[in-house]
């Protein structure tokens, strides 16, 4: 499953610039298919990113957050070689996680 | 079990019951919030209690986007002490779009791609202690994207 989603953590001027890519649909329960039928929502809910196992992010989303989700975010503190995991809970209880290495620039 | 006890026992059980979830509460997902198809809603869902025009919160977003399923959008607090960042498009069915808490040495900043089913204000809250700002980028959406 990690092709569902990318990891990439930059370290340039003691700011680590993470960019994320996940791969899902973000329905929001609202669209009809072909077959005139409305598509039921389903959409990530919560992220959570940590740093070497401490928490640096959490996020809520909405419906309103576009598919295959993109985020990109800066950590102060983070050394190259430091463990960035970045984690997802969608409105159907399922998961996915990734897990990046602080690269240098 | 006489009438008093009884409900003392209940009252006890109802607050352990009421005690378990707090521990796991920062971490579900605010439905309130959420679901509001107000922006009224969605904020007092957030807890904000009058947010204050700030020029410290930059956004940075197209002016006009030909396709409102994909807007990229880059939020930067320069509010000392920024805790978290809200979004919400004014005129979406459920306005609210993300909430983003930050802590240990995350900046206050983002970049993220939206939705927006038609051409409204971009609302972005900051909440910095017990103080919540607020700045606003009026987006034009030629093509709706809230299907």
């Amino acid at each position: 499953m990690a092709d569902m989603m990318k990891i990439r953590a930059r370290l340039k001027d003691g700011v680590t610039e993470v960019k994320v890519l996940m791969i899902h649909p973000m329905e929001t329960g609202r669209r009809i298919d072909d077959a005139g039928e409305t598509v039921p929502a389903h959409f990530i809910q919560l992220v959570t990113a940590t740093l070497n196992g401490k928490p640096v992010l959490e996020a809520q989303w909405g419906t309103g957050i576009s598919k295959n989700p993109y985020l990109t975010f800066r950590l102060r503190g983070a050394n190259l070689g430091d463990k960035i995991a970045v984690n997802w809970v969608d409105n159907k209880g399922a998961t996915n996680a990734i897990e990046g290495i602080v690269e240098g620039a | 079990m006489n009438r008093r006890t009884l409900l003392k026992s209940c009252v006890a059980m109802v607050s352990l019951f009421a005690l378990v979830p707090l521990q796991v509460l920062a971490a579900v997902w605010n439905r309130k919030a959420f679901e509001s198809d107000k922006v009224e809603g969605a904020l007092q869902g957030l807890g904000v209690a009058g947010d204050q025009a700030s020029a410290e919160i930059e956004i940075v977003a197209p002016q006009m986007a030909e396709n409102g399923a994909i807007i990229q959008i880059e939020v930067i607090s320069r509010i000392p002490n920024t805790e978290a960042i809200a979004i919400l498009a004014e005129k979406n069915p459920t306005p609210l779009i993300a909430n983003f808490m930050f802590s240990n040495g995350a900046e206050p900043y983002l970049i993220t791609r939206i939705k927006m089913a038609e051409t409204a204000d971009l609302k972005v809250i900051v909440k910095a202690g017990d103080t919540y700002h607020s700045a606003s980028r009026h987006i034009e959406v030629a093509l709706g994207g809230c299907g």
